[in-house]
């Protein structure tokens, strides 16, 4: 499936193919540690064993911030 | 396969050590941990004042809203502000400074800004290269110390008996770590829910209510909350030994749940013993014979930090 992932900490868009179907497959692949974001997608935050579907677009939010 | 909170069926929003929390399980699980590590560590009593010290990231705005729910829901009357110190970082400060000044005048909270240039003439931009010129030293070394002074000082001038900051379960497992890793003992002792060692005069103690809140738990509250906390990383911020630590604790949560918790339950078992270590061997403190601020010298580190500034 196509995958469009949003990274707030590097400000950037990213599109993948994915042949996995859960967020922890994604967080693996794209070699993030489920430790240091918040996935959310539509708004609604997701959890390690969420499933994904084609097509979706998930942001990464940074629990990582200030000095 | 949609996660269930494992106290309802609402779809889960994190998963915890102990189990899956839906959104309103989890919001009232953080705001619990939070209560409850102020009132078991006795972080904060009916007759302080309370100084927040503040950024406009996520842990200060968590920190600042739930420091004033606490004191409400428990009718303490209590006078408490917010204390932001601005370093003069360009592309970073300004940024946060707004965020906060949004927050805290839609929460009524009242709003103190101090800054560097105001109190030692220059910005840390400008202070680094000269102070550290010498020196493979990085500005951290500065800020660090200018800001404690700082915030001390003025939250003492504003009457605060205790200073509040959002330190989270992350800072703290990462200090421990990297204090153990270099063999700092002293530095540990001053680690804890309270911060110091002992009640010195003309220190406002500081108190974490998010000791033992992680920093994923913190930002997903502020999230749930809706609290708008724009993506902000201090450009002096990457430094090597503490990223390494953050990662190699990140990798060990994600495979093994609790490991920070762990990590900080331990420290504080032995914790006492090293604060007693660190009274018997630290000189007393006594007053900076150049701004009347605590100091183990006679010359605190601020002063002698605006010395080398000032060094021809």
């Amino acid at each position: 499936m196509n995958i469009t992932v949003i990274h707030e900490r590097k400000q950037a868009t990213e599109h993948i193919q994915f042949a996995g179907k859960s967020v922890f497959e994604l967080l693996q692949k794209i070699n993030v540690s489920s430790e240091a974001v918040i996935v959310v997608r539509n708004n609604d935050v997701l959890t390690e064993n969420d499933l994904l579907n084609d097509n979706d677009e998930i942001q990464l939010l940074s629990v990582i911030s200030g000095g | 396969m949609k996660m269930a909170c494992h106290k309802c069926a609402e779809k889960a929003v994190i998963a915890l050590q102990h189990g899956e929390l839906c959104k309103n399980h989890f919001l009232s699980y953080f705001e619990e941990k939070v209560f409850t590590t102020i009132t078991k560590h006795d972080l904060l009593n009916r007759k302080d004042t309370i100084g927040i010290a503040a950024s406009g990231g996520k842990d200060s705005l968590t920190v600042l809203y739930l420091t004033k729910k606490f004191l409400k829901k428990n009718q303490f009357p209590s006078h408490f502000f917010a204390l932001i110190i601005d370093e003069g970082i360009a592309g970073y400060r300004e940024h946060t400074l707004k965020d906060l000044e949004t927050f805290c005048k839609k929460q009524q909270i009242e709003l103190k800004k101090v800054s560097f240039r105001e109190a030692w003439g220059v910005t840390l931009d400008e202070a680094h290269p000269k102070i550290n010129k010498d020196t493979k030293k990085k500005p951290c070394t500065i800020c660090g110390v200018w800001r404690r002074s700082l915030l001390n000082r003025h939250a003492r001038e504003a009457g605060a008996t205790k200073l509040v900051t959002g330190h989270n379960l992350d800072d703290e497992a990462q200090a421990i770590l990297m204090n153990m890793f270099k063999a700092n003992v002293g530095l540990a002792a001053s680690l804890g829910p309270k911060s110091g060692i002992e009640e010195r005069e003309g220190f406002v103690p500081r108190v974490k209510p998010l000791y033992f809140c992680t920093e994923k738990e913190t930002r997903l509250y502020a999230f749930l909350k809706g609290f708008t906390v724009n993506f902000a990383e201090c450009p002096n911020a990457r430094e090597g030994f503490r990223m390494a630590i953050r990662d190699f604790l990140n990798d060990f949560e994600g495979r093994y749940k609790g490991t920070k918790q762990g990590i900080v339950n331990s420290f504080l078992e032995i914790l006492p013993l090293l604060k007693e270590k660190a009274r018997q061997d630290t000189a007393h403190p006594q007053a900076c014979e150049r701004c009347g601020e605590p100091a183990r010298q006679m010359v605190c580190q601020a002063c002698a930090l605006q010395e080398v500034l000032h060094a021809p």
